[in-house]
């Protein structure tokens, strides 16, 4: 299955992959979606840069690994995370936000939402409109790739 | 010595479309000339104008498409004679008392002679090819040819050639540029690149990085005047070796890298000491004849026991004839001149807009010259100096010339925007820097194959122009004037490109 995969020698801190994760999980595709859905609001996205040591000089992003054997899916006590054909799926619509799965996700990568009710995480853009990761598409160093790197 | 500086209005200016801007400050990350910034307290972001060179990285990644650069609106008054570049300079020269520097090639209006050349095409009377469907040869061989045809004890022709040479799949190699001018990983893209593409990339003067012996095939090693990172490794590394006489850009000067750009690894590789200025004089202090010239290119002969061709660099300059016909008798394999709208990473700027003569004549009277006196299959020529497409490379050849150079065209595959100001240190788009935060904005798994599209897509185009011509091979259309015509060139511009004008028959 083909993952996201951040490689930080490359990664420049400029934030885009935020951005167009935040846009691409509003319903947005275009500038002019991002516009519409961006402007004046605080994101929320999916993957974030965590801008690190040597003055901002080591960047990186974090993002869902998509684990084989996902902590936070077996901790999820209303079954609304589960594993779809690899990708680690949410469903808000059972989510009781009682973010367990924030507590146990190794990687930080399964976050509260916007409004704090529910949890969120990384779909991998496939139930978006974008459809394929929007990080990776627009990330202008290609430090973020989706790629095939068999089993992990 | 600074007094009474005179402001100067910023020559451009940044134009954000606030109604798109949604403050993601990738611009203020992304500008190392510190232009964009982020006023919390108005929610706004402010540009500080005067720090812009307008090289489009902020445009390119802003994700709203909010912003655009445009020339700075404040005009002096109306002048034809003193136009606004000429004051500024000026004003620029008074306040700092300081040589006008410039980087790549000359911006100025001179012509282009490529662009008054029209290629030929077959019609009816003889069959154009179809390189999809038929073979089209694009190989090219670079060095002294046999003088004439040799039987072997079967009475077979020789086919093998006695001198070394340099085989190219495609007739378009990268030319110098050295590593300290430009970034690791532009030179790790060309590198990779010339690989994949079975062609060659140009060291510079800078020396060759220790990571990079291994693309050595496909690396023409260069010895200039500083004779920076030379030594015997070195020149055995290359599949040929460049003696840098001249640069387009810069005929009659030598070269300067700043101490700043010296760090580590520049040191290293250049063999001087971390943060000096590396400065290669104007001429080889041991070269003041073509005599001269032959002892060098003797020794470096001798010191790779003949197996490498040895290049010689010149530019374009008003007796290159006679001055080729002379590397062609001093041993030199290939001669590479470099018209004076070829680019530099810094160059004084009056040297670069007004010395040097064009590519497109000087290679016309190079090739005319070393054929009048018997002595063209003694040397390939290579040109260099503002190639800006696969037609062009396509007149390059039939007017003589074996092989080409690009430079300012792999830079600009590799992202560069032609802002000018590669003598700073600060190039957004990680070319032209050795600072480690912006030299990884290149990132050459992706640079390499940018170049590796613009030649192949330029080799698929010139084998179409070739076709069109009823030409399969590189050889038949070398030296091939009767396939172009001029347009809207004088009696005397045509005499000396030797070709004919538009309407006119064999």
């Amino acid at each position: 299955m083909r993952r996201v995969f951040v490689n930080e020698e490359w990664c420049l801190g400029c934030h885009l992959c935020e951005y167009h994760c935040a846009n691409a999980n509003m319903g947005g595709v275009t500038a002019q979606d991002m516009v519409r859905n961006l402007r004046g609001k605080k994101i929320h996205p999916r993957i974030r840069v965590e801008d690190g040591a040597d003055g901002g000089k080591i960047n990186f992003a974090v993002q869902c690994r998509h684990c084989y054997d996902p902590m936070c899916v077996k901790s999820c006590i209303a079954g609304a995370l589960t594993v779809e054909d690899g990708v680690v799926t949410h469903n808000p619509d059972k989510c009781v936000g009682c973010f367990t799965c924030v507590l146990t996700c190794p990687y930080g990568c399964v976050m509260p939402d916007g409004d704090g009710k529910v949890v969120q995480k990384c779909e991998l853009c496939l139930r978006n409109k974008v459809g394929a990761p929007a990080c990776a598409e627009h990330c202008p160093n290609r430090a973020i790739v989706y790629e095939e790197r068999g089993t992990l | 010595m600074e007094q009474g500086k005179i402001y100067l209005s910023p020559e451009h200016e940044v134009v954000r479309d606030n109604d798109k801007c949604i403050r993601c400050q990738v611009c203020e990350r992304q500008c190392a000339n510190k232009v964009h910034s982020y006023d919390a307290d108005i929610d706004k972001m402010l540009a500080c104008d005067e720090n812009c060179v307008n090289c489009q990285r902020c445009v390119s990644l802003c994700p709203t498409h909010a912003l655009k650069i445009r020339r700075c609106e404040n005009r002096f008054r109306e002048n034809n004679n003193w136009n606004e570049t000429k004051i500024r300079e000026l004003y620029l020269q008074a306040n700092s008392g300081g040589v006008m520097l410039g980087a790549m090639g000359t911006p100025l209006d001179y012509p282009t002679y490529w662009d008054h050349m029209l290629i030929n095409a077959s019609q009816v009377t003889n069959p154009s090819i179809d390189p999809l469907r038929e073979p089209m040869e694009t190989r090219t061989f670079l060095g002294k040819k046999n003088q004439k045809p040799e039987r072997d004890a079967n009475g077979k022709i020789i086919t093998k050639f006695k001198s070394p040479q340099i085989e190219l799949d495609v007739p378009v190699m990268f030319s110098a540029m050295s590593y300290g001018s430009i970034s690791y990983n532009a030179h790790e893209s060309l590198a990779r690149a010339a690989t994949e593409l079975g062609t060659c990339y140009n060291t510079g003067e800078g020396g060759l990085h220790e990571d990079f012996y291994k693309y050595g095939p496909n690396t023409i090693v260069q010895v200039a005047s500083g004779r920076f990172g030379v030594h015997g490794d070195y020149l055995m590394a290359g599949a040929a070796i460049e003696i840098k006489m001249g640069q387009g850009a810069k005929p009659g000067i030598g070269g300067h890298l700043p101490g700043r750009k010296v760090g580590p690894d520049v040191s290293r590789t250049r063999m001087i000491p971390e943060g000096s200025d590396a400065i290669s004089p104007a001429p080889h202090h041991d070269i003041y004849s073509i005599e001269d010239l032959r002892q060098l290119v003797y020794s470096l002969k001798e010191a790779t026991a003949y197996t490498k061709p040895v290049i010689v660099k010149i530019s374009a300059v008003h007796n290159v004839a006679a001055i080729a016909s002379g590397i062609a008798r001093s041993g030199a394999d290939i001669i590479a001149i470099d018209g004076f709208k070829g680019g530099t990473g810094a160059a004084p700027s009056r040297i670069r807009d007004n010395v040097g003569i064009p590519i497109e004549v000087a290679l016309a009277a190079v090739d005319a010259r070393l054929r009048e006196e018997g002595i063209r299959d003694n040397v390939s020529v290579v040109i260099g100096g503002s190639i800006h497409s696969s037609s062009d490379v396509v007149k390059a050849i039939a007017l003589g010339a074996d092989a080409v150079y690009i430079g300012t065209a792999s830079l600009l595959a590799l992202g560069c925007h032609l802002c000018r100001s590669c003598h700073l240190n600060k190039c957004n788009w990680g070319i032209a820097t050795q600072e480690p935060d912006l030299v990884k904005r290149l990132n050459p798994d992706w640079g390499y194959k940018r170049l590796v599209n613009l030649v192949s897509a330029w080799k698929h185009e010139i084998m179409e122009m070739m076709g069109g011509m009823g030409i399969n091979s590189i050889e038949a259309l070398r030296g091939n004037h009767l396939m172009l015509r001029g347009v809207g060139l004088n009696e005397k511009e045509l005499e000396l490109l030797g070709i004919k004008h538009a309407g006119e028959n064999i």
